[in-house]
């Protein structure tokens, strides 16, 4: 039976074909619907871990008890998953253990373009990268092989294109892959110094032996042109474009194994052909290896390094024809908005009216940056605004402590604010952390966490208290908030900010676009008292804009949250409660 | 045979990913080598989303570049010029005739250029603009302008009705199909 499938279902399908049994992952676009896609299938155990650390250290338990495991995040969950990441590299495995990560060239929901490829060099780890979703399938199947043939764990890599692209891929019945016994082996698997001395040779040995097979590896391919003057060595979503430009013009060489690459392969390819281009995203990776090799190679001299690349980028490189195109004037941009009572709106509306230094964080609300509360003065990786107001803090003191907060949400705080608001409350700095506490994790499309009450199957769970949470990581100060009454967040961020202690603000309001979440009738405005002051306008609501003078509540948008009620001096915004 | 090139363009929210699934299953079940790239996360919130839909007898690059267009179906009128010059000589623009206003220009920052499809019209783009609102409200929902489009986009592609509907009845719960089916009737009208 064939389907038409996402890169993420096709390498979920292979992840259960495979036999794999557990998966524990962290949501991050563009690699979250493997998991979700995981879960549909009763014979995989899957969960939403806290963060990518604990999600592959899961996997890691599942694979030391014998078991097939798989993990997977985007490439910046692979830097916070890099401490178990590089061990595991020593101790290897006992049931299969695949790690899958989703590159994001062009930065589509991301805040770098870092190429996870140099992971799989550094921790000297095999990883596979598949082209589209039917080798998504195939290789995530073959990645568990290579992890128990070779003893190590296998990067499955991906990019946005592989992840959410579709064509069809051709399905199998799952592989009974029975659970292999455990044995207790410290030598193997206590990787202090004694151990882990011993390991490392086992390690350059494994890559060894691994750098051999890819050499016969069919993962990797040479296909051959009679017309032999132009040889592109290529990988990944790459190879799509050139095939899409050149057909069977041109020899490809066609990576499958990125690492460790195939050197026999390579020079044998260059010598058959008279001009040898490495087409790749992001960093100069493959190319890098072909230089050592002494070879002559184009690559990120005439191709960027940064953005995703498209047939169009490598015709024109390659002085092959484009097709024309009429050049059209801009239009304006639309950004991505806070939607239309989105809970986060009332609370940046009451810090930028209060002009405060904000440290943000990664999720929705990392919208609150946007025009026009433009409201955030930082955005570094999960975590950072707990930790860098810290900082911030301890740098300027009282100077900063009135007119600063950290503002991270709900999931994000689980994943790794814990642990910086700890660090507030022992090495003592008088800052102001929100939670902004929407009960679910948004931006990647409304996964469960654990301070939703759900698991990732929708089923009751254990619900982790925020409030009690935060009292135990030191904080004695810590209250809730409605960020739809302005006047009552408005009085809460003025008194935590001016106290002498750490303090912790819950501004809590679930999601408007949770299924459980009733909308309120639209509001309306009253023309005859509108005065067209746009206080209105000034929280960036999508549903409200000016027409003829005067400004309009879009009925098909509006939840009837009522922030913008609280801002009209006029009483000209009406329904709701009034 | 070549491969031909489809566009659908819109708002975060109006129903691309609906559309595009729905032309997934048709081309499939038509026997093409079908490939339909889109890009989710940020671009849901209201953004500017586009999807790719290509199909032929083999089909290597998920995505469609510019001028390599035959079909750009516009959800809406700024993404219909946003996104024209994707299309191909010869190729034509489905839109939507509706308004959405972008957030520059909520704040006043741009205005909304009412006469993008004039100016579409003069650079020699061929453009085929309907409402799709009122049909898609007629037909039960507002929110049912993304099946209307399809119907549009039914009457240039040589593929019998019957197909189109039964790829609606793959495609959406069905509880929605008998609205869906009236507004791709609507559409094609």
């Amino acid at each position: 039976m064939k389907k038409l499938m996402l890169g993420n279902e096709a390498t979920a399908r292979g992840l259960y074909e495979a036999g794999c049994r557990v998966v524990s992952s962290y949501p991050g676009t563009p690699s979250t619907e493997i998991t979700e896609y995981a879960a549909k299938y009763d014979e995989i155990y899957c969960e939403w871990a806290p963060n990518e650390k604990v999600a592959l250290e899961v996997a890691f338990g599942a694979s030391l008890a014998g078991a097939r495991a798989a993990c997977c995040m985007k490439h910046v969950g692979l830097n916070v998953a890099a401490d178990p990441l590089f061990t595991m590299s020593y101790t290897g495995v006992n049931g299969g253990l695949v790690i899958c990560v989703a590159d994001d060239p062009g930065m589509h929901s991301s805040q770098n373009e870092q190429d996870s490829r140099h992971y799989a060099e550094a921790a000297k780890l095999p990883m596979l990268e598949p082209s589209d979703s039917r080798e998504a399938k195939e290789f995530a199947k073959i990645a568990f092989e290579l992890s128990e043939k070779y003893d190590t764990p296998v990067l499955l890599r991906t990019c946005t294109r592989i992840a959410h692209s579709q064509c069809s891929v051709e399905l199998e019945e799952r592989l009974d892959t029975p659970i292999k016994e455990y044995v207790k082996n410290p030598q193997k698997y206590i990787m202090a110094p004694a151990n882990a001395i011993k390991r490392h040779p086992v390690v350059e040995e494994r890559h060894k032996t691994l750098s051999a097979y890819a050499e016969t590896c069919p993962l990797n391919r040479a296909e051959y042109s009679s017309e032999n003057s132009l040889g592109i060595i290529t990988s990944g979503t790459c190879y799509d474009y050139v095939k899409e430009v050149f057909g069977e013009s041109v020899s490809v060489l066609k990576i499958g194994l990125v690492n460790p690459l195939p050197t026999k392969l390579i020079l044998e390819f260059a010598s058959r052909v008279e001009r040898l281009v490495v087409i790749e995203e992001l960093d100069p990776y493959i190319e890098n290896y072909c230089k050592s090799l002494g070879l002559k190679v184009d690559g990120k001299n005439i191709f960027p390094i940064c953005g995703e690349f498209s047939q169009r980028i490598i015709a024109s490189a390659l002085s092959k024809d484009t097709s024309e195109f009429v050049a059209i004037n801009p239009v304006p941009v639309r950004p991505p908005v806070m939607c239309a009572g989105c809970p986060h709106r009332g609370l940046f509306y009451v810090l930028a009216k209060k002009k405060l230094t904000v440290l943000g964080d990664i999720g929705c609300y990392t919208l609150g940056s946007a025009a026009p509360l433009n409201a955030i003065d930082s955005v570094l990786c999960m975590g950072a605004s707990v930790s860098g107001i810290h900082g911030f803090n301890k740098a300027l003191g009282e100077k900063s402590e009135n007119k600063t907060v950290a503002v991270i949400g709900d999931s994000t705080f689980m994943h790794s604010g814990m642990t910086g608001l700890a660090n507030i409350a022992y090495n003592g700095t008088n800052s102001t952390v929100i939670i902004v506490d929407n009960s679910i994790t948004g931006m990647t499309g409304h996964q469960q966490n654990p301070t939703t009450g759900y698991n990732i199957k929708g089923d009751p769970a254990t619900k982790i208290d925020l409030e009690a949470l935060c009292r135990a990581l030191g904080i004695n100060r810590v209250r809730v908030v409605d960020p739809y009454d302005l006047k009552a967040t408005e009085a809460a961020v003025t008194e935590e900010i001016s106290v002498n202690e750490p303090s912790v603000i819950i501004s809590r309001r679930p999601c408007a676009l949770l299924k459980y979440v009733k909308a309120k009738p639209s509001l309306t405005v009253d023309n005859e008292k509108c005065r067209s002051c746009k206080m209105c306008m000034k929280i960036g609501c999508p549903a409200i804009s000016m027409k003829d003078g005067k400004a309009r509540i879009d009925a098909t948008l509006c939840v009837g949250c009522e922030v913008c009620k609280q801002l009209c001096s006029f009483n000209a915004i009406v329904g709701g409660d009034e | 045979m070549k491969t031909t090139n489809i566009m659908i363009v819109g708002v975060g929210g109006q129903g691309s990913l609906l559309a595009s699934k729905l032309l997934g299953n048709l081309l499939e079940d038509e026997g093409y080598d079908v490939k339909v790239s889109e890009v989710h996360g940020m671009s849901q919130r209201g953004g500017s989303v586009v999807t790719y839909v290509r199909f032929g007898e083999k089909v290597y690059s998920p995505i469609i570049d510019k001028g390599e267009a035959d079909f750009i179906v516009a959800f809406e009128k700024i993404e219909a010029a946003r996104y024209a010059s994707y299309l191909k000589v010869g190729g034509k623009i489905i839109v939507n005739t509706q308004e959405i206003d972008p957030m520059p220009v909520i704040t006043g920052a741009a205005e909304y250029p009412h006469n993008a499809l004039e100016s579409l019209s003069s650079l020699g783009l061929s453009i085929d603009a309907i409402d799709a609102l009122t049909p898609a409200t007629e037909a039960g929902s507002p929110k049912a302008v993304n099946i209307v489009l399809m119907g549009r986009l039914s009457k240039y592609m040589d593929i019998p009705e019957e197909k189109w509907t039964a790829a609606i009845q793959k495609s959406v719960a069905p509880k929605f199909v008998d609205m869906n089916l009236r507004a791709f009737a609507l559409g094609r009208k």
